[in-house]
């Protein structure tokens, strides 16, 4: 895999830092999206594509549409226009359940662990093509007890390597707040996807768990899976992301790799206002105060 | 005052057909909001289709019993199918007004003076029970019309008939009920009770589930309804009043929600405890020299005093036993956190 992944990487090298940039290959393409709420418009895509094979992060300030935008590729929400598909295949109005089948599953802001079922009955739950799960087949165990045990060793092998394997018999309700992210990731692997959306993975969870997770990420890369995730954690995207989307107030704003991201003007704009860096002491009171009158003036003018 | 006479009375209720009811009920009540999260408070609703079904389908159009009790264990069905469709994919709360509007919907039209012709009004339908009647074993058996005396128990012979129909069916109920909660298809449900998006973005079908849950719960209501029809030969409307729902709720918490035999201990002990109740108020206000002075209780109040009694051990059971009597103390102690 990692002749594959340095290919990708290298693929991104020759794409333009404009948002909406086109990539090499990308797995998630969309267009034209928007969702309103009330006068709100909180996301207002022109174009994006995400690029297979490599860990691309959604950052942002507060409110940018992060959140709604991942909640709108998988299903979660219906968006008011636009169309976006995954591996080629439209996904407007398509299940977010169906969504996960298809490969692509996310994770959760708030952490969303079955809270009374055990942290081994959280991960065969994702296993996918499970026969049990027929209402008639259910109460015939012989019918799917083997397929049961191959799913609670591959359960075993994940919670292993993310280091679950002590909690196998707590209830997840019972786990710590990283524990719970650590578990939902594990989770979703479960479902074997193909892009992995995690929502905010290090939100909540101490500095030590961090550089574990941190690992945990790099390694669904480096097993081929394509990652998408948002977060707030600078360190963090600079640290493991390969390309990075900015957003603010609903658009993309910028995209580029961490460097050149972390030094776009829009971005500091975006993030600390265009006047951050102005000595407010310094400005000439005059100019600034004609600047404003000017400003009433042409309002008067505007309005009738 | 009689403290056998008591007890025994109670007992005789408790493992009785009346009990039969409620834990047909409450083992609807425990797949719909036990496992599954639904908050059905329209049980009566489904309980009232099936015995209208049954009734009608011999009485008014003159068909066999047996289609009849088809009839019975597909009106549930409907019903869910019907009441699901446009709830099952809002919130929680949705289905909970939709369902008690519905069941009290259908106890009006049931016994409505308009819909007497089918319905029969407010007295309901009878004369259809014969065919159940005459599969009494007991009476094949040689076993007289006063039935059983066990000095603990004491049945009537058409009783005994009923309450082994009814264990029989409860026990069978249960069978099948371990048998789905133990497989894939039960960690489904009690997943969605939990948080139905973490189970949606593992890419299964909730609508789906919920679906298959409110109509398998449905079907044991309409069970219920069934059971009480033939068990007292006649269907009345002010039998499936919402009070039946509730009282299946209390059987279910009682018990404890989300265990197998949660249901079926918390009817019997809910019913025991009401019966006794009443039994011992009723024994302590009657006669010329009450035990209880009439200044303090007459007759009249002993017969509600046991709601009051039996209200008041369920919030003493829920302050310090709020798992139910099966529940597991650790799953509550989650919901604390």
């Amino acid at each position: 895999m990692p002749a594959d992944l340095s290919a990708a990487r290298a693929a991104l090298a020759t794409v333009a830092t404009d948002p909406g940039a086109r990539k090499p290959d990308p797995i998630i393409v969309g267009s034209g999206i928007t969702r309103q709420f009330g006068g709100l418009k909180a996301v207002d895509v022109e174009h994006i594509e995400i690029q297979r094979g490599v860990i691309t992060a959604l950052i942002g300030p507060n409110g940018a549409g992060k959140t709604t935008l991942f909640n709108l590729l998988t299903g979660f929400d219906a968006p008011d226009t636009g169309d976006w598909s995954f591996n080629g295949r439209s996904l407007a109005k398509v299940s977010a359940y169906k969504v996960a089948r298809l490969g692509m599953v996310r994770t959760f802001q708030l952490t969303k662990v079955l809270s009374k079922l055990t942290v081994i009955e959280n991960m065969r739950l994702g296993a996918t093509g499970q026969r049990g799960e027929r209402f008639w087949s259910a109460p015939l165990r012989s019918l799917w007890s083997g397929q049961e045990s191959e799913i609670t060793a591959k359960a075993d092998e994940l919670l292993a390597r993310f280091k679950l394997d002590a909690k196998r018999e707590d209830f997840a309700g019972s786990l710590s707040g990283g524990q719970r992210k650590l578990l939902e990731m594990a989770r979703a692997l479960m479902v074997d996807p193909e892009l992995i959306m995690l929502d905010e993975p290090m939100a909540g969870v101490n500095p030590a768990l961090k550089q574990s997770l941190l690992g945990h990420v790099k390694s669904l890369r480096d097993e081929g899976r394509t990652v998408l995730f948002v977060e707030h954690d600078m360190d963090m995207v600079r640290d493991i992301s390969d390309w990075v989307i900015v957003m603010a107030q609903g658009q993309i704003v910028a995209e580029g790799t961490p460097e050149s991201v972390m030094a776009d003007q829009r971005v500091i704009d975006a993030y600390l206002g265009a006047h951050h860096d102005t000595d407010l002491s310094e400005l000439d009171e005059a100019a600034l105060e004609a600047e404003v009158e000017a400003e009433i003036q042409a309002e008067q003018e505007d309005t009738p | 005052m009689d403290l056998l006479d008591i007890l025994r009375t109670a007992l005789t209720q408790a493992l009785g057909p009346s009990a039969i009811v409620y834990a047909l009920a409450a083992i609807g009540l425990n797949i719909h909001f036990g496992y599954t999260g639904l908050l059905n408070f329209g049980q009566a609703g489904f309980m009232a289709v099936s015995a209208y079904a049954l009734a009608v389908t011999v009485v008014q159009a003159d068909l066999p019993f047996w289609l009849g009790v088809v009839l019975a264990l597909v009106a549930p069905v409907v019903l869910a199918l019907l009441l699901g469709v446009p709830t099952l994919r809002l919130r929680a709360d949705y289905l909970a007004i939709v369902t008690i509007a519905a069941a009290e919907i259908l106890r009006l039209v049931f016994g409505a003076v308009e819909t007497k012709d089918v319905f029969g009004g407010s007295n309901g339908l009878n004369g259809y029970s014969e065919t159940y009647k005459g599969l009494n074993v007991y009476t094949k058996l040689g076993v007289g019309r006063d039935g059983l005396d066990l000095g603990v128990v004491q049945y009537s012979r058409d009783d005994l008939w009923n309450i082994t129909v009814g264990w029989t069916l409860v026990a069978l109920g249960c069978l099948f009920v371990w048998l789905l909660m133990r497989s894939p298809w039960g960690r489904v449900l009690r997943s969605i009770r939990e948080d139905e998006d973490a189970v949606r973005s593992l890419g299964k079908n909730v609508f789906a589930y919920k679906m298959q849950a409110l109509i398998l719960g449905g079907v044991f209501g309409g069970l219920a309804g069934l059971f009480l029809a033939l068990k007292q030969s006649s269907v009345v409307p002010s039998d499936y009043s919402s009070n039946i729902t509730f009282y299946a709720y209390t059987a279910l918490l009682l018990g404890g929600a989300a265990r197998v035999l949660g249901p079926v201990v918390g009817a019997i002990i809910f019913w025991f405890l009401l019966t006794g109740l009443g039994e011992l108020f009723s024994q302590l206000t009657s006669g010329t020299d009450p035990i209880l002075p009439a200044s303090i209780m007459d007759g009249t109040q002993a017969s509600l005093v046991r709601f009051i009694v039996t209200g008041l051990a369920l919030m003493l059971l829920m302050i310090f036993r709020p798992q139910g009597i099966f529940g597991d103390r650790r799953e509550i102690a989650i919901d604390a956190r």
